[in-house]
């Protein structure tokens, strides 16, 4: 179990005191899959290395499984630093050593005897898929090979949890996928709590059980991912979100704004379905019951996320206006949450 | 005159060929011995310049500049100080340390004193190279800065410190020959004695190109080394 309590920090710097993070309240659960998202300078890596101390709060509580991580110092730091994991977004391998004499690099630190070192290194040099890569140096291998030794090498002490900032961003779209597999797999193989910073939706949609949104040091929003996908609060979020439900959202909306010069008369709803409601035949449903109305496809989009499936369809409706006044309550009655774009008439 | 010059650099039958190799090794002696003490010490005052310049906090903060500054002047003023004038002022030191002011051994004091600084900024320089990523990633890992220095600072820029002690040992290479000139020993001293005073050219000539083999050998040696060490792009 993770928690900050009313977690501040301020950085002094040349022109003034910086507030990178404010009041923050938050907690994770052992075996969750945090994603933290912001914009750049929200203060999410500086949020995230308070858990190993590279950071200390100005003001507020640090606990990471009943350790007070901000009043560490020194050896009793060093040695509870061992058992949290942390991976870069650009690597941070040594150069000079091989794949194995990286994944055994914090073994040397924790003070390990060189067959122990051996024995894991070749456990988690499988664990990671580089079976055969042992003995190459970082620059033979590709962005994808260096973050899996990054990976392992974070994995070695057994830590109880793991911290990836931007552990992604510096990889394209596939290799960025194999990755959060590589993640997933290791949650559910070690039941690891995994905190990780992001920019992209789509890792969070991917991997993450929980959400929080940071915006100028503050916490803004967080929840269950599926929640807050499904009811963005804040301004901040819906721009993330839209970011990803609906990545062609600037289309969509040229799409339906030429619906409306071409139909002004017809109706344009958007509709967001979640888990099951995917599944179900809700727009045949009520054609079957106000069979006056015609239906037109503007755009849809279905995603998979931890907590389900969720999807979006823009669609037209047109018909006589008494029809078209059932259609929305039929819709909420469905529980699908409908949003009217445009009612022309 | 034309062919009595040019014959006057080739009569190696004036050449004490004894003379030749007790020169020769003494000049490489000294160049070993120098360019080991100056790694060594290089090394140490680079990790002091280096460390003192990281960011830290309170008491800690004001010593660190505090040490900064003064081994930043040090350095420096030793860096700028011509090598020949160098020996003249440290005479007496000298003297003092190793009781002569004559011989290969009294060379050492103004050969190690002269080359060190300059080391230590290409040390302070390598260390700066390293990614601060890398360190932190070493950090978040629990080591401590002992850790730090061997497994990550001294390690991962091993290939610029080698280059590094290359460029060094060559410039020392050089300075043994000017310190041949007031009395330390080695090919410098020999031809300055018998080439220069007892007008031998011949035995400037054998001088001149041993230095060349010499220094082409060091570097030789240095140029590979580096690379058969240098994992980052092969
Ligand atoms: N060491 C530091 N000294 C001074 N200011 C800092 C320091 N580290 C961070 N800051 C400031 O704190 C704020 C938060 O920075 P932080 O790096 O945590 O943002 P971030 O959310 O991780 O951004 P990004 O997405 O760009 O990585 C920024 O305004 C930044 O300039
Ligand atoms: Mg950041």
């Amino acid at each position: 179990m993770i928690e900050f309590k009313h977690v501040s920090k301020e950085f002094v710097t040349n022109n003034g005191k910086v507030s990178a993070v404010s009041d923050l309240n938050l907690s994770v659960e052992d075996g969750n899959i945090l994603g933290i998202v912001g914009y750049s300078g929200a203060g999410k890596s500086t949020l995230i290395r308070m858990l190993n101390g590279l950071e200390t709060p100005t003001s507020g509580e640090v606990d990471v499984n009943g350790a007070k991580i901000a009043s560490l110092t020194g050896k009793v730091l060093r040695k509870q630093r061992q058992k949290i994991g942390m991976i870069f977004q650009h690597f941070n391998l040594l150069w000079s050593r091989t794949v194995v004499e990286n994944i055994m690099f914090p073994l040397e630190i924790a003070g390990l005897g060189k067959a122990e070192r051996l024995a894991k290194a070749e456990e988690l040099t499988t664990l990671v898929g580089l079976k055969g890569k042992e003995n190459a140096y970082p620059s033979e291998l590709s962005g994808g090979q260096k973050q899996r030794v990054g990976i392992a090498r974070a994995l070695a002490n057994d830590p109880e949890i793991l911290i990836c900032d931007e552990a992604t961003s510096a990889l394209d779209p596939q290799t960025t996928d194999e990755i959060l597999d590589l993640l997933l797999q290791i949650n559910h193989k070690l039941n690891l709590t995994i905190v990780l910073i992001t920019h992209e939706m789509h890792v969070v949609r991917k991997i993450c059980d929980h959400v929080a949104v940071m915006e100028n040091g503050k916490l803004v929003e967080d929840g269950l991912v599926l929640d807050v996908f499904k009811r963005p609060q804040q301004d901040v979020t819906k721009r993330f979100v839209n970011q990803e439900v609906t990545p062609a959202m600037h289309d969509t909306e040229i799409a339906v704004h030429e619906l409306i010069e071409a139909y002004p008369q017809g109706l344009i709803v958007q509709l967001t379905f979640h888990s099951t409601q995917t599944q179900m035949p809700i727009i045949s449903e009520m054609l079957r019951q106000i069979p006056e109305i015609d239906f037109n496809i503007v755009e849809g989009s279905i995603h998979q996320t931890q907590g389900g499936p969720i999807g979006t369809l823009y669609i037209q409706l047109t018909g006589p206006k008494e029809s078209l006044d059932q259609a929305i309550p039929f819709l909420q009655k469905m529980k699908v949450e409908t949003e009217v774009l445009h009612y022309g008439d | 005159m034309g062919t009595n010059t040019w014959a006057s650099y080739f009569n190696f039958s004036a050449v004490n060929w004894v003379d030749f190799w007790a020169n020769t090794w003494e000049t490489i002696s000294m160049t070993l011995i120098s360019t080991i003490a100056v790694a060594i010490l290089g090394i140490l005052l680079g990790l002091i310049l280096f460390e003192t310049k990281q960011k830290t906090t309170g008491k800690i903060m004001i010593w660190s500049k505090v040490i900064n500054w003064v081994v930043s002047a040090l350095v420096n003023i030793f860096r700028s100080i011509p090598f020949i004038i160098l020996i003249v002022l440290l005479l007496p030191f000298t003297k003092a340390l190793v009781g002569s002011i004559i011989g290969p051994v009294a060379a050492l004091p103004a050969l190690i004193i002269s080359a060190a600084p300059f080391y230590a900024r290409m040390v302070e320089l390598a260390f700066r190279e390293i990614d601060y990523g890398v360190i932190e990633a070493a950090e978040a890992m629990g080591a401590n800065k002992i850790q730090i220095i061997w497994k990550v600072l001294l390690r991962e820029s091993l290939p610029a410190l080698i280059s590094g002690v290359t460029v060094t040992g060559i410039t020392i290479i050089g300075y043994t020959a000017m310190a041949g000139t007031i009395g330390a020993g080695g090919l410098g001293n020999w031809a300055f004695i018998e080439g220069y005073g007892a007008n031998n050219n011949t035995v400037t000539l054998v001088a001149t190109v041993t230095i060349i083999i010499i220094v082409a050998i060091f570097q030789l040696i240095g140029d590979q080394s580096a690379k058969l060490i240098d994992k980052r792009n092969n």
